[in-house]
């Protein structure tokens, strides 16, 4: 059974690797085949933010740490590789890991400062400073974003196999390489003492110092670590769409990530992941075939926001905590979690 | 000369309208502990009502439908939806953030989500000369209604029962209910007063900008949320001194600066009061 468990992803991440090489065709699900560009494309975007929501979930469902900008550092990424390419002519071997390395540091300065405050005070400072970048990228300063257009990605300093619809296949093997990434990197962080530590000071942060810890460094730690996946999220979904843009740096970016955690099963090892796939097939699907859908059904913010408070109120746990919930179906028996305070967040970080 | 005091008068126009929303914020999140992302979206329908209105009834008369619609939003989200859920903070944030995106959605079905001429009065058209500078009037009505909301918010604060409920709860909520007396009752009513006053912004918004539209709501309610930062959670006072503040350090480094980088000053200046006064200007203290 153990092994069972342990195998299974290791399947699933090959069968989506071999996907591409299939031509069934999914009515329903999907417009085309599933190796036809626009089914490709489609995949793609759910992968990039099941990884980005999984590098959410290391601040939200694992450290506790309510934030509102994450969309800053994705843009971060994004923008930084978008414009170094597009602007200063770099290859994207420079221009990533540059852009990488720099959102890395603006995370870790702004994490310094929005750290200092607690709970929902911090919450709203890192609104604040996310609202700067929504900022920056609309005035277009210098002519570097390109406004609310946003900046076209210029192909010259793209490797030719990442540029053009035939090739949307190899953007898809870098999406799951990415997903890949950040799943692995958030999964080692769980069994690593800092990710013990982050659980302690979402369940008590008091007792922790007490132990002569001291919180605020490994919670800007999580920061930093969050905000560069989210950074390479922003990286690979440039390249993705071809072009960086403001809805990319929005406040709603962010909130879509909280409902991804939180619909998937926030602080679960595979529930961010689930609930990001998810919510982006849903989201891209609904708008595509909104024009056919009467009255408000017609908006897919109108039907996730409603589906998600009821997911509130009705599946705390998420997805991930339904199996939890449901009569077992051959489960493996769980350690009941102690949590202080009484609220149902996040649970269970011992599955390993 | 003429510029600076046109200026300040925008700078308190804008101010008026933080004061408006953050002042409602800032009392639901001192007493209920509710970080209320729905609080755009009070004010949205708190705009479209009055919107609506005014093309059937006059101003005034749309402006008190707006603001009754709102405050009605506010006590049925309070009663309907934020009850179940005290002790649990942040899946109060999150059905919120979800009943604010699925708000401004449903509003974008019924009327677009492209913006919709706003019907001004007349009279709020017109320029007023004040020490030599010409002043849209408007900017003076919003700072007018300010004050007005200002001084009846702080006279029931000080002097009702209510008030006094209302400010012993955000010093020490345990201590109220301990004593016998049901804050819940005081929650709904502080939502109301919170939609209420979100809904009067939208109005004035509509006359401010000319326009409304579904999203007006979450642009002006991030600075608002910067505004009750600074200014102290759960203090009218100081939320009133923090709009003041951002408004105007937004319009003078918007004239003199490069655009955006108004914005971007109120930012530091919140990072600033954080870092030297973690709690806001006034600590927590409602009146």
């Amino acid at each position: 059974m153990r092994i069972v468990r342990r195998l299974a992803p290791l399947v699933v991440l090959v069968l989506a690797a071999v996907l591409p090489w299939s031509t069934v065709d999914i009515p329903g699900l999907f417009d085309g085949p599933l190796n036809s560009p626009g089914t490709l494309q489609l995949l793609a975007s759910c992968l990039v933010f099941g990884g980005l929501a999984m590098g959410y979930d290391l601040l939200f469902g694992r450290a506790g740490l309510l934030s509102f900008g994450h969309a800053l550092y994705f843009a971060g990424g994004a923008y930084g590789t978008d414009v170094l390419i597009t602007h200063a002519h770099w290859p994207l071997w420079t221009a990533a890991p540059v852009a990488l390395a720099g959102t890395v540091v603006l995370a870790a300065v702004l994490g310094a400062v929005a750290l200092r405050t607690t709970g929902i005070a911090f919450a709203m400072v890192t609104l604040a400073f996310a609202q700067v970048g929504v900022v920056l990228v609309n005035r277009d300063p210098g002519g570097l974003t390109g406004g609310e257009e946003g900046l076209p990605l210029d192909g010259h300093g793209i490797p030719g196999p990442l540029i053009g619809v035939a090739n949307t296949v190899n953007l898809y093997w870098l999406a799951l390489a990415f997903l890949a990434v950040a799943v692995f990197l958030v999964h080692r962080v769980d069994g690593a003492p800092l990710g013990r530590v982050l659980a302690g000071l979402r369940d008590d942060e008091r007792r922790v110092s007490v132990l002569g810890l001291s919180p605020y460094r490994f919670k800007l730690v999580a920061f930093s670590l969050s905000g560069g996946i989210a950074a390479l999220a922003g990286v690979v979904y440039t390249l993705l769409v071809g072009g960086a843009s403001p809805r990319m740096a929005g406040t709603d970016l962010t909130l879509s990530l909280l409902i991804m955690v939180v619909l998937g099963g926030p602080g679960t090892r595979w529930g961010p992941v689930l609930g990001g796939i998810l919510y982006t097939y849903l989201d891209q699907r609904l708008t595509s075939a909104g024009g056919h859908l009467p009255g408000p059904l017609a908006q897919p913010l109108f039907l996730l926001g409603a589906v998600f408070v009821l997911a509130v109120y009705f599946v705390p746990g998420g997805l991930a905590g339904l199996r939890r919930r449901l009569p077992r179906l051959g489960g493996l028996p769980r350690r009941p979690t102690a949590r202080a305070g009484g609220d149902t967040l996040p649970e269970g970080l011992g599955l390993d | 000369m003429a510029t600076v005091v046109l200026l300040t008068a925008t700078g308190l126009g804008l101010a008026a309208l933080y004061f408006l929303i953050a002042a409602g914020l800032s009392l639901v999140f001192g007493l209920a502990g509710v970080l209320n992302f729905a609080h755009g979206l009070f004010l949205s329908v708190g705009a479209y009502a009055t919107w609506w209105a005014a093309q059937r009834w006059g101003f005034a008369a749309a402006v008190v439908f707006g603001v009754a619609c709102a405050a009605a939003v506010g006590a049925l989200v309070e009663l309907a939806m934020i009850r179940p859920l005290y002790k649990r903070p942040t899946e109060q944030v999150l059905v919120t953030v979800g009943l604010s995106l699925a708000g401004v959605a449903l509003l974008e079905a019924v009327w677009g989500a492209d913006s919709r001429p706003f019907p001004r009065p007349q009279w709020t058209r017109q320029v007023v000369t004040v020490l030599g500078a010409r002043v849209p009037a408007d900017r003076l009505l919003l700072f007018g209604a300010a004050v007005v909301v200002l001084a009846g918010l702080t006279a029931f604060l000080r002097f009702t029962r209510h008030g006094l409920v209302i400010r012993a709860g955000v010093e020490d909520r345990a201590m109220v209910s301990a004593l016998g007396i049901d804050v819940r009752r005081s929650f709904t009513l502080v939502f109301a007063i919170g939609g209420g006053l979100a809904g009067l912004a939208g109005a004035l918004g509509g006359v401010y900008f000319g326009s409304v539209s579904p999203e007006q709501g979450a642009s002006l309610l991030i600075f608002a949320f910067i505004v009750v930062v600074i200014g102290g959670m759960g203090s009218v006072a100081g939320t009133a001194l923090a709009a003041v503040a951002v408004g105007l350090v937004q319009q003078f480094v918007n004239y003199y600066g490069t655009g955006g980088a108004g914005d971007v000053c109120v930012v530091a200046l919140l990072a600033i009061v954080l870092l030297a006064r973690p709690h806001g200007i006034s600590g927590r203290v409602a009146a």
